[in-house]
Order: structure tokens, then sequence, then C-alpha cells
């Protein structure tokens, strides 16, 4: 396990490989579908991203005593925000995606030009990874872009993430379906076979 | 004679029926949950996917020590409804949809209900075409009630093949069944939070081999098809997806999918669907035997 403390540098990024298990801590900024068009579109993030890391998180925060609480807080599928990613670690050197399901090409080469690696949370731990998040500090957008949609500024201890596209080229998404990939054609020339051998 | 609930039998039946959807959130049932964990065991030491099936087990113990929604997405809300044929199924209808408010209030459930025209969410779950109430009568004095929560991600990697399937060469016989079930695995990849489980129909209509499909869902994961050729093909199922070494979240490893749960329904000549629907490891499903005032009496999984 690799325990790996935020703002990133261009450096802790690159030492970072495919496959790694990581434990996050320090700040994250959350943002999915509206924010990332926004910021697309050209608009300047109300707070510097750069060498920062974006979770593709919608969370359920709730107001008690006056403090924002975090109560639910995994990560949305990613390949949504496939469009704009690249553009947006590149204008603003964002050095880390956290998400799941994986990222696509574009993404992947703006990992490596760039320095920044996309991190694969466990897809529906939401009570584990709600735990992680030690406090609510700040939060941009929610008049604008809704609660679950808002930038999230969010201060979390040992979040728990997996290296899937590394700034090295590699992207295990991409291993793993060409794995895959090749093993089910070879069943499927089993299934054939089997079928023709019972005529 | 008809079954008239007095209010207090009616706000009793709605307890029930929100303590139901409690459940179902919180809690993943036993059957599902000594699944992952077998899976757990299948996974290599120190393993990516020994590391997410640790945090999916922390997860499941933790939402039900705290009762809150195990999955942020607590999805399409599909209930499975029997109940006395004198009691007024539009009664029992107002009945179900209050409790999901309810619920929804008590944040058992995520405001999870968009219209698909404006984006509006009016944030009760209760809008045109949810819940989903399948209501059925019968002859006994109490009620089956089952309910299974399904999240988004999943829902969105199912998939429906029209036989023959060129791309997929799935010819109309089961060799052609088993491609295409093999397939919508590989499609899913990591995207459906895996290791997951398939309900499949062979056949029916394009809506009903859908809908068929859940209600596979509500079969208990280690239970054995009756139809010997089916439970063949389950099993090959199970044992060739886990060949594909796609594994938990897509990070490699050995456990991809924990079961596959096949039915057929008659077909027109012309036609020939397999319908696969994907559940994730969230895979919420809880029902209880409900007394006709409005009491659980006990619970199925």
């Amino acid at each position: 396990m690799i325990q790996i403390q935020a703002p990133f540098t261009e450096e802790k990024v690159r030492g970072l490989k495919v496959g790694d298990m990581v434990e996050i801590s320090g700040v994250v900024f959350t943002g999915r579908d509206a924010v990332h068009k926004w910021l697309h579109e050209g608009n300047d993030p109300p707070v510097s991203f750069k060498d920062s890391i974006i979770y593709h998180c919608g969370p359920v925060v709730l107001k008690k005593k006056g403090k924002w609480v975090v109560t639910a807080a995994g990560p949305t599928t990613s390949t949504r925000e496939e469009p704009y990613q690249a553009g947006i670690i590149e204008r603003l050197g964002v050095r880390a995606v956290i998400g799941k399901g994986g990222m696509g090409e574009k993404t992947r080469l703006a990992c490596q030009k760039f320095g920044c690696v996309y991190l694969h949370a466990v897809g529906g731990a939401a009570q584990v990874l709600a735990e992680a998040i030690e406090e609510v500090e700040n939060v941009y957008g929610l008049e604008q872009f809704g609660s679950p949609e808002a930038i999230w500024q969010l201060r979390v201890k040992n979040f728990p993430v997996v290296v899937t596209i590394d700034s090295h080229g590699n992207s295990l998404h991409k291993d793993i379906e060409a794995h895959s990939g090749k093993v089910l054609g070879e069943l499927f020339t089993a299934i054939s076979e089997k079928k023709a051998a019972s005529k | 004679m008809a079954f008239n609930l007095t209010s207090k039998q009616q706000k009793q039946l709605q307890e029930s029926f929100v303590e139901v959807i409690r459940k179902t959130s919180a809690e993943l049932p036993q059957d599902v949950v000594d699944a992952v964990l077998e899976g757990l065991e299948q996974e290599a030491k120190d393993s990516r996917g020994e590391y997410a099936l640790k945090i999916i087990q922390k997860n499941i113990e933790l939402a039900k020590k705290k009762s809150q929604p195990l999955c942020q997405d607590t999805g399409s809300i599909l209930f499975y409804v029997h109940y006395p044929r004198q009691m007024c199924g539009e009664m029992l209808g107002k009945i179900i949809r209050k409790s999901v408010v309810a619920a929804t209030k008590k944040g058992f459930l995520r405001q999870n209900s968009v219209d698909s025209l404006t984006g509006k969410n009016n944030g009760t779950n209760v809008g045109a075409g949810t819940p989903t109430l399948h209501l059925e009568p019968w002859k006994k004095d109490y009620l089956d009630v089952r309910l299974i929560l399904k999240g988004g991600g999943c829902e969105n990697v199912g998939g429906q093949y029209s036989l023959p399937d060129s791309r997929v060469g799935a010819g109309r016989d089961l060799a052609g069944v088993k491609k295409c079930i093999l397939d919508a695995v590989q499609q899913a990849q990591g995207k459906g939070c895996g290791p997951g489980v398939l309900g499949v129909i062979i056949g029916g209509d394009r809506s009903t081999g859908y809908s068929a499909s859940k209600e596979q869902f509500l079969r208990k994961m280690g239970d054995k098809n009756a139809h010997p050729e089916l439970a063949r093909l389950e099993e090959e199922c199970v044992r060739e997806a886990n060949e594909l070494g796609i594994g938990p979240m897509g990070f490699g490893g050995k456990t991809t999918l924990m079961g596959v749960k096949v039915a057929a329904l008659n077909r027109v000549p012309a036609s020939f669907f397999v319908s696969v629907s994907y559940m994730c490891w969230a895979y919420r499903r809880q029902g209880a035997q409900v007394s006709n005032k409005g009491e659980i009496r006990k619970w199925f999984y």
C-alpha cells in the first residue's frame, strides 16, 4: 500500500504506475458532468486546480448543526467526462482524477503528456468512502450546479484507490480489455467446435 | 369478503413497506454476502482483486451497522407483491407509493427520480413510471412482498441480442445464447461494479424479456435451475466468464461473475431475443411475508 499526500506534484505522479494500490490524504475537489462541461467551455474554476485532484462524485451532503457532513460519497462513471477531461488536465494542471470504470484514449494520452493519473475507487462503496472524508472544507457553485453537481472541497484521509491509468502511457483498462477479449475469442471457438462435433 | 383495512392497519402496512425498503437498501441478503466472501477467498493475497473485495466487504458491514444505503445510488425501485385478492389493489399501490416517499425522506432512498423532459427531480421518487410496481392478487390471505433496488451503473450495461447475431456469431440455439451471455460480461468489463450476477431470458419480446430477466434476481444465489439444460448453461457461463480475468471492479482477478440465472419464455417464430440484465455486487434484494393486518411476519432472504 502506497500512502500519498495531496497536493500532488509532477514528481509524485510520475512515481506511480498502473496497478499500484494507493491511499490518498489531503484535499480533493468533486466535479461531475455540469462542472466538466462548464470548465470545458473555458470558464475558470473558483479556486486554483493546479496540482489538484478531481473526484468524479456526486456526494450526498447534509447540513448538521451548521456544518456540512458527507453521508455517502462513492464514485460515478467517468467515461461521461472523456470529451472534456484531457483539455481540463492540460489547461488547469490537474494531477489526478478519481472515478470509476476507467477513461479512454484522450485521457490516457493527456495523463502521459502532462503528468496526471487516473485513480479508480471502488464503485458502490458509499459508506467506506464517506468514512474516509474527514471534513467538508468548502463548496463552490452550489446555487449554479445544485448539490450533487457542485464543487465540494473535501479533506480526505486514507482514501483507497487503484492506479488504472498512469503517466507513462499505461492503462489497466486497455490491458484487461485486450486480455479478456482474447480469452473470449478462444471460448467462442471452443463453443463453435463443440457444437460442430455434436452434429 | 373484502379486507377493509382500518386506517391504523393501513398505517401499519405502510410502516412495514418502509421497513422492507430500509432493510433492502442497507443490508445485503446473506446468500449474496456469502458469494462475495467466496470471491474474496478466491483472489490472490495482496492482489488488486482482493483489495477491492475487502473494501466491498467492509462497506457491506458498515452500511448494515449504520443502517444507511450501502450504495449512494439506491437505483430503480422494483416491487413484486402478491396480495390477498379481497384486498383493494388500488389502495395497496397508494400505500406503497406513500412508503417510498416516507423512505426517501428518511434517507433510505436517494432522491432518484428525474423527469426525462425537464431534468427536474421532485425529490420523492414517485413520478411517471417510478417506482415500478408488479402487483398480483392471489388466493392466500397474506402478502408476499419482494423488493429489488438496482443501481444505474449496472442497469446501463445490460444488453439485448436478436438472434442470429453476426457480430457475436450466435445462432438460434443454446450455444448461441451462451455466446451472448459471455459477450455481455466482456462488454460490461469494469463498468457494472463487479463481481456481478446476470439475469437472462431466452425468448419473449423486447419488453417481457428484459422485465423477466430482472425477476431472475429474486432467485437465491445458490439455487439450482429446475431445467437441467439451463442449470448446465448457468454453471458453464459462470465458470467460463471467470476465465476472462476481468475481476472485481475490472481490476483483474478471478471473480468476474458470482452467478447467472437463466429462464425461457415462449417467442413468436420471427423473433429470438436473449435479454441480459446485469446486477452489480451491491445486489439489494429483500422480501417479507406481511399479514393482512399489515405486520411483517418473516423475512425470506
